[in-house]
């Protein structure tokens, strides 16, 4: 690895946990490209600040304000008590204070108070109420782009104050003046006016999974079909498009076949719903969400499929499990004897519990996992019929599929886990040294087992975090392909050919 | 001294009821459009009840993420709950069995509520994450708390005053009858900044009390995949298509 352009954290023990000491404006610099003309309009944003940009900000934080509970209650019952101050990745990663939650939060809260309440109008001083001007606002695009909206804050605090909301407000209110992210809103039109955040064309799709169907034919001798576009097939596949293009997702993807053809049910992808992730969530609008949410409605319409089952993704799962129906319900069209959507884990599972496919342990040989619980599937969604299924879900498809797993440190994992760092829409190179820091308490548990108890692997389920786990680990002098697909393991294992 | 308390009283009390009566209906009128529990949440409208009370009583989230703040905020709010229970004497003719019930425990009630109100003020200044994020009104929050903790400690312990006379002044006002209240300079600066508390709750971070049950991280069930939430303005949405 080329020497980084800034330091990287030193990792240590997990169980110890020291609250770093605070950094002022150790990340004051850090901010995303800021999106273009090119890249506002397709959404309906304006293109750049103009005259009256405050009042407008204000005008529209006013409307959010009275549009979502979480945002108005939010914004007035937090005690700074301090609970959540060392349970931000970024701020363990980077020590900058305005990485604590509730100071990230206070950007926000300060312009609130000061338009929204009769103590920030009368004694702004008093309160740290602050006018909405350019400071502030550089200040917020900053800071808001250093929340990956993975909820950790929300599990400790004592009102479950849940900072993603806030950060997803203010993004919406940058874009709505103007100020958007590069990111996110280049990606946002690149699935309407293709239907992935890759902007892969439907040929291009094609062409992909006629290659992996040769490659499996090669590799098992059994001919696992990708279908794409069939209509009639019982179940429609809506995955995070980085499982068409990028390692080790195109193995999970593998996987989904594989498990499908095991179990002798029929499927398809889509070229029209050929994205599970939805950055409309990232950016806090609720429009954006729900107009790449109706692309699977339609897809599901058009090709008359029974079910819906998403890939491997956590802030997909979490826009899916928790905000599908809302948004592009109801599913009355679909098979009313399953959940609606549901996760391509919770499928697995429940064929590996039936018997309905085999796995054999020996696939994975020389293997030992542990599992990074992604944060909105920890946080913002659930697996199966009971709470916290989605943490025994995934072990379970692991452990049946690999012949030692290991857990790492409890404060690390399941609701507790942290995230990969490059969640929320800061999956971007700009990022880096955010993205590197604000992974090191995922690093530090992991190296916990790695040293202790020989863990090789590090499976994961979301595309973000595999991308990220890609790129990241070998700053902390790990093998890149240490991360895994969950499905990549069940492929592995999986034993095809004999499914009557 | 009786009349302006006696206006004063009624003013901060309808202050106060009047603007939490307004911040709970803003909270309940403000739609939640998206299901957002912070997962593991219960399944059913039962499970969220007792989600909640855990929080209200237990304060179980504070619990898992800062033990010693949970520890500082139980000693204040165990403290502060005993404190007003047995301040219903003053209010009610005849005393009531949990005020009975709690009546031994005012001395330690009331030192604990101080004690607690002493340690959340020294963590303000002691722990520098704290204090980055501390401002001047949460500074004056716990003074003015303490300001009315100690003034009532020194009542009830040094220097003590008519507790009938006070006794009788209240049952008058809520009779809307004037009966003389002692002239005590602690009892009229406990009485000030009780009031000033009152005044000062709908429109400061004490609306943690109520709003803590209107959290959508904590008082949702979590059942999206069963039951389609949809909030009126998103209906609406739907509506133009």
């Amino acid at each position: 690895m080329a020497a980084a352009p800034f330091d990287i954290p030193i990792l240590g023990d997990p169980a110890e946990h020291p609250i770093p000491a605070l950094k002022p404006d150790a990340m004051a610099a850090s901010k995303p490209y800021l999106a273009a003309e090119a890249h506002q309009q397709p959404l309906g944003f304006p293109g750049e600040l103009t005259e009256g940009w405050e009042k407008r900000a204000v005008e529209h934080m006013g409307s959010l304000v009275s549009k979502y509970r979480s945002l108005q209650v939010y914004m007035d019952i937090c005690v700074k008590c301090g609970a959540c101050t060392d349970k931000c990745h970024y701020f363990l990663g980077t020590h900058d204070p305005k990485n604590m939650p509730v100071a990230r939060a206070d950007l926000f809260r300060s312009v609130y108070r000061r338009y929204f309440t009769p103590a920030g109008k009368m004694a702004p001083g008093l309160v740290g109420a602050r006018d909405m001007t350019k400071d502030v606002l550089d200040e917020w695009f900053n800071y808001f782009h250093q929340c990956s909206q993975c909820r950790r804050c929300s599990v400790f605090c004592p009102y479950g104050i849940d900072t993603a909301e806030i950060s997803m407000a203010a993004r919406d209110i940058m874009d709505s003046i103007g100020q958007g992210q590069k990111y996110c809103n280049e990606i946002i039109g690149k699935v309407h006016k293709i239907g992935n955040n890759l902007g892969l064309p439907a040929p291009a799709l094609i062409d992909t999974l006629e290659g992996l169907e040769e490659d499996m034919l090669d590799e098992t001798g059994v001919a696992v079909k990708m279908p794409i576009d069939v209509e009639g097939a019982e179940v429609l596949l809506v995955t995070p498009s980085a499982d068409f293009f990028a390692e080790p997702h195109v193995l999970g993807l593998m996987g989904y076949a594989k498990v499908f053809h095991a179990a002798g049910v029929s499927w398809t992808l889509s070229t029209k719903a050929s994205e599970a992730g939805n950055f409309g969530m990232f950016i806090g609008n609720y429009d954006q969400m729900k107009k790449i949410s109706m692309r699977i409605r339609e897809a599901a319409r058009e090709l008359g499929v029974k079910r819906i089952i998403f890939g491997e993704c956590g802030h997909a799962w979490r826009v899916a499990y928790s905000f599908l129906n809302t948004l592009a319900g109801p599913w009355d069209f679909l098979d009313p004897r399953y959940p609606v959507p549901q996760h391509i884990l919770e499928f697995t599972n429940d064929l590996i519990t039936r018997k309905g496919i085999k796995l054999d342990k020996s696939g994975n040989d020389g293997m030992v996992l542990t599992v990074h619980d992604s944060c909105n599937v920890a946080r913002g969604a659930r697996m199966g019929d009971k709470p916290g299924g989605q943490f025994t879900i995934p072990r379970a498809v692991i452990q049946a599929s690999v012949p030692k797993f290991v857990d790492m440190h409890p404060d690390t994992i399941c609701d507790k886990t942290f995230c990969c760092g490059g969640g929320g829409g800061l999956l971007t190179d700009e990022l880096i040294e955010l993205r590197v820091k604000g992974a090191s308490p995922r690093m530090e548990a992991l190296k916990d087992v790695v040293d202790k108890e020989g863990v090789t692997h590090m499976a994961a389920m979301c595309a973000i975090c595999k991308a990220q786990f890609t790129k990241i680990l070998p700053y902390y002098d790990f093998d890149r392909e240490m991360v895994v697909s969950v499905h990549q393991l069940v492929s592995n294992a999986i034993v095809l050919g004999d499914n009557d | 001294m009786t009349i302006f308390f006696a206006i004063l009283f009624s003013v901060s009390t309808l202050v106060f009821v009047a603007g939490l009566a307004m911040k709970v209906a803003q909270y309940a009128r403000t739609p939640a459009p998206l299901k957002i529990p912070t997962t593991p949440a219960p399944l059913t409208k039962g499970g969220v009840a007792l989600r909640l009370g855990r929080e209200a009583l237990l304060f179980e989230s504070l619990f898992r993420g800062n033990k010693l703040l949970w520890l500082f905020a139980m000693i204040f709010h165990l403290g502060l709950a005993v404190v007003l229970i047995r301040h219903a004497r003053y209010f009610e003719t005849q005393v009531g069995p949990l005020v009975a019930l709690v009546q031994p425990l005012a001395i330690p009630a009331g030192l604990a509520m101080v004690a607690g109100l002493a340690l959340l003020l020294a963590r303000r200044f002691l722990i520098p994450r704290v204090r980055y994020v501390t401002g001047p009104s949460d500074i004056l929050m716990l003074v003015l708390l303490l300001g009315i903790g100690i003034s009532g400690m020194a009542m009830k312990c040094l220097v003590h005053t008519d507790i009938v006379a006070v006794k009788a002044f209240f049952t008058g006002l809520t009779s809307l009858e004037l009966r003389p209240l002692p002239g005590d300079p602690l009892l009229g600066l406990h009485l000030l900044l009780v009031c000033l508390l009152m005044i000062v709750f709908p429109f400061s971070k004490l609306l943690h009390a109520p709003g803590l049950f209107f959290s959508p991280t904590r008082n949702q069930t979590d059942n999206p995949r069963e039951v389609r939430h949809l909030a009126p303005w998103a209906a609406k949405l739907e509506e133009k298509g």
